[in-house]
């Protein structure tokens, strides 16, 4: 045995469980040593802190195999920046690709044309150019950055994005760990999306057989069985679809690395260690604990919030996280993250030194979609029994019965005028509301009888287990924002969608199809989503904050993503101060690339040229 | 002579369509490298080329021991797409073969059903009796409440005769991967076309009951049973020309998609 391999075996003994599988054996991958964590970020050189970063096709080898990644300075993922808040950013992006690049600073204030979105920012980057980012940088958290060209996001082109603050704030830590998640698949990513298209769940292999039928029947009896088989198979709806993309294709990657040969960060026993956590996946949501150890949530988005202690928290693909955990024993444990549909997870360990066993905990089941995700009546979903649900399955109108006109989505795409007194409070939770006449259009394929606020619920496998599961509606930003205004305008948008026919898109219209929605310089809009589909979706706005209505009035946090749960109605608060061309999207890759994407358009203030005026 | 000059026209029908099938194809292609190099997101649902070969089989111990073909192809986007059908067999004790081909303009009826219209050609060669017959195809394609994949069409030949025609099909998951599929064929007639077997009325059906372990969702090799039925006026036909009205077959084959 050589040297190399008993280091391995050494090392990678830190997740027993897994490293149990003979097959995940590989003696050729290298282990990296416990890190240490990040160290102090010096001054940068009158205030202004640059990093190159040069994009490449690049050889690698990630989950044991070599792969072709396009990946920032020849790692997935891309290299940690951190910058101090109050600094100027300069970032030099050069572009060895043989095809257009850009980068997105996801969650970063910054003006328009800095924004790094193709299109609308900038042209984006040509092959063998360099472009040149500066920003001033005057927030500070847990950030990330990625493509926002084609589907190279994907193939590992992503990083993390570190701001301290001016000066330390909060409460004290005493070592910071990023733990950044991702996806990564051997297949191209064209063919994903292609596969999605031809075969929606041609990446589903956990649903329902023949075996499960039976013992439901066991379970619940022949006639409860038979009705909610009818009722999922009535609409063409599977409650097993949960993710598009699963670990069927995928390998989960937290830092770039496999549960098998994971990585690793260094802890002393009785540290308060601050886990910064992102989602930089394309296609999964990530539940997150460190078994055994509470963590206490600082940050959502970056953003300070009170300190929230649980168990366990779902972070919706974009979203960042910053916990802490103190461990007082000198032992390993695990960062355990399972994908959202449960066919995968992946693993990093925390431990003191080298060599230490980490135990995993069990695989837990696979979840399944209910009647409150279809958006059945919720007050009547009480004491029903099976021959009831297969009589609302009939009555649920899940199949538009007319065309939608063009003029329908016109004026629904921009949401009703209303005057500001018509309003509810700022901060309070959007009422249950019956979905409207408007089906959007022939190819949608659902249509809630009534959507209501889901911010309370833990969302689709959690919450069932006795572990406490961090929920929307407990996060109450640190401080109250200075100017917690009411609303001026309230625009309502549906994200919608066909799984059969993998169409994803908003009120029924795809981007390529659709106006810019139109914020007015000054206005602050109520930004009402209603989640139309059965799946999940994370939306994110570029460029200005959302503030989520979750019942905590003046402390409703400010985020740069909101995970909509199906049948989901949520409201966020955005003051319209950026003036220009923003990109507005689910942040599933291939739900955003084939349409659920919007421009918003921030007019120019009064007297002056506005940025979009020039398209 | 007027037959002969008609299989020549189906036979050009069958160029035209798969020509027209193979250039939609290379079309959606360069449409989705434009997209990939184009670099910017939420486009649209693009362009797509899929083939999916159903039914592509053998029943060794068949009468004429036949290679069974039954192949769907569509290229456009989520909402208009042309569309090619091939369903048909070929004997391997002689040379013998019978086909359906359809060249079909398709649009999006609502979330689960896609309209059909075009032409459709059936193409008959048998030694010493070749026969062909064309015609207007309108029918229904998608997915049916509970999970039905249905295939109802009319077919009105230059004669005037009308047919029609319906095939479905349910997946059941035995497995994640290994799933038992029945498949119903029918065809119901208006009036007898003797040229090919068909008869007046319910004319014949072909259930088939296909077990298939998808090694990938794309490649799944299956065996299966399938039993063919002539009825009525369709059956004389068949016993007039000396074959059985119905036939049992043990069928071993590929299904396939791309």
């Amino acid at each position: 045995m050589s040297l190399s391999r008993r280091h391995f075996l050494r090392t990678s003994a830190v997740l027993g469980a897994v490293v149990s599988v003979p097959s995940t054996l590989r003696t050729n991958e290298p282990v990296s040593a416990p890190a240490p964590g990040l160290p102090p970020l010096d001054r940068a050189p009158n205030g202004v802190r640059e990093y190159e970063l040069t994009i490449a096709e690049t050889s690698l080898r990630l989950d044991g195999r070599s792969a072709r990644a396009t990946t920032i300075n020849g790692s997935v993922p891309g290299p940690i920046l951190r910058f101090r808040e109050g600094e100027q950013a300069v970032i030099r992006v050069h572009n060895t690709l043989s095809e257009d690049t850009s980068i997105h600073w996801h969650g970063i204030i910054l003006p328009p044309e800095m924004d790094g979105v193709p299109g609308l920012s900038f042209p984006g980057i040509r092959p063998g150019e360099t472009f040149e980012y500066r920003f001033a940088v005057n927030q500070a958290g847990t950030y990330w950055y990625h493509s926002h060209s084609g589907l190279q996001e994907q193939l590992g082109h992503y990083g993390a994005l570190i701001i301290e603050p001016a000066e330390r704030r909060g409460p004290a830590y005493d070592r910071e760990h990023v733990l950044l998640l991702s996806d990564w698949t051997f297949e191209n990513p064209y063919r994903v999306l292609s596969r999605l298209k031809k075969q929606p769940d041609a990446y589903n292999y956990q649903r329902r057989t023949v075996a499960d039928f039976f013992r439901d029947v066991g379970r619940d009896g022949f006639a409860a069985t038979v009705s909610d088989r009818w009722m999922w198979a009535g609409m063409r709806m599977n409650p097993t679809d949960i993710a598009d993309v699963t670990g069927a294709t995928y390998s989960y990657l937290l830092n770039g690395q496999v549960a098998e040969a994971p990585w690793i960060g260094q802890f002393a026993p009785g540290e308060r260690v601050l886990l910064r956590v992102i989602n930089a996946a394309a296609g999964s949501y990530f539940d997150v604990r460190v078994p055994g150890v509470p963590m206490t949530v600082m940050q959502v988005s970056g953003q300070p919030v009170e300190p929230i202690e649980t168990d366990e928290f779902r972070i919706a693909i974009a979203e960042t996280y910053d916990v802490i955990v103190q461990i007082p024993d000198d032992r390993a444990y695990a960062v355990y993250a399972e994908a959202m549909d449960r066919s995968g997870f992946t693993a990093a360990a925390l431990a003191p030194r080298h060599g230490m066993v980490a135990q995993l905990p069990p695989r837990r089941k696979r979840p399944l979609l209910t009647m409150a995700d279809m958006g059945m009546d919720h007050s009547a979903m009480g004491g029903m029994d099976g021959m009831d649900h297969a009589e609302m399955g009939h009555e649920m109108p899940a199949e538009p019965s007319a065309m939608a006109t063009d003029d329908e989505h016109a004026g629904h795409d921009m949401g009703a005028m209303e005057s500001a007194s018509a309003l509810r409070a700022p901060g309070t939770l959007p009422p249950e509301t019956p979905h409207g006449t408007d089906a959007h259009g022939v190819g949608n394929a659902m249509v809630p009888m009534s959507t209501k606020s889901r911010l309370d619920e833990p969302g689709a496998g959690l919450g069932d287990d006795g572990r406490r599961v961090l929920l929307y509606s407990q996060l109450r930003s640190a401080a109250p924002y200075p100017e917690f205004r009411a609303p001026t305008r309230e625009i309502e948008i549906h994200l919608t969608g066909n799984m059969e026919r993998f169409t994803w898109a908003i009120d029924g219209v795809p981007y390529d199809q659709a106006a810019p929605i139109e914020f007015t310089f000054g206005e602050r809009i109520r930004l009402t989503m209603v989640n139309d589909t059965m799946m999940n979706h994370p939306m994110h706005l570029h460029g200005m904050w959302m503030e989520l209505e979750n019942g905590q009035g003046d402390r409703s946090p400010r985020i740069h993503t909101i995970n909509v749960k199906p049948a989901e109605r949520v409201s966020l608060l955005v003051n319209a101060d950026a003036p220009g061309r923003w990109a507005f999207h689910c942040h599933v890759l291939y739900h955003m690339e084939v349409g659920m994407f919007r421009e918003v358009r921030v007019s120019a203030p009064t007297g002056h040229e506005g940025h979009h005026d020039a398209a | 002579m007027p037959r002969r000059h008609r299989v020549s026209l189906g036979a050009r029908a069958l160029l035209t369509a798969l020509a027209l099938a193979t250039a939609g194809s290379s079309a959606a292609a360069q449409a989705r490298d434009s997209v990939s190099h184009q670099g910017t997101h939420g486009m649209g649902w693009g362009r797509e080329t899929f083939v999916l070969t159903e039914v592509l089989e053998y029943a060794p111990a068949g009468a004429e021991r036949p290679v069974l073909f039954d192949v769907i192809a569509w290229t456009g986007g989520a909402s208009r797409r042309l569309w090619f059908k091939a369903d048909g067999s070929a004997a391997t004790v002689e040379r013998a073969t019978h086909g359906e081909y359809q060249l079909l303009y398709g649009r999006m009826l609502s979330p689960w059903w896609d309209v059909q219209v075009g032409a459709r050609a059936d193409l008959r060669a048998a030694p010493g009796a070749n026969a062909s017959r064309a015609g207007a195809v309108i029918g229904l394609q998608g997915l049916a409440p509970g999970w039905f994949e249905m295939e109802p069409s009319l077919f009105v030949t230059t004669e005037g005769n009308l047919s029609f025609d319906l095939t479905a099909s349910y997946d059941l998951f035995l497995t994640q991967r290994l799933v038992l599929q029945p498949r119903l064929e029918s065809t119901f007639a208006l009036k007898d076309d003797e040229a090919f077997g068909v008869g007046r009325g319910l004319s014949s059906t072909s259930f088939g009951l296909r077990t298939r372990f998808e090694i990938r969702r794309e490649f799944a090799p299956y065996v299966g049973v399938v039993w063919e039925r002539g009825y009525g006026r369709s059956a004389e036909l068949a016993r007039l020309a000396g074959e059985s009205a119905g036939e049992t077959l043990i069928v071993a084959g590929l299904r396939l998609w791309r």
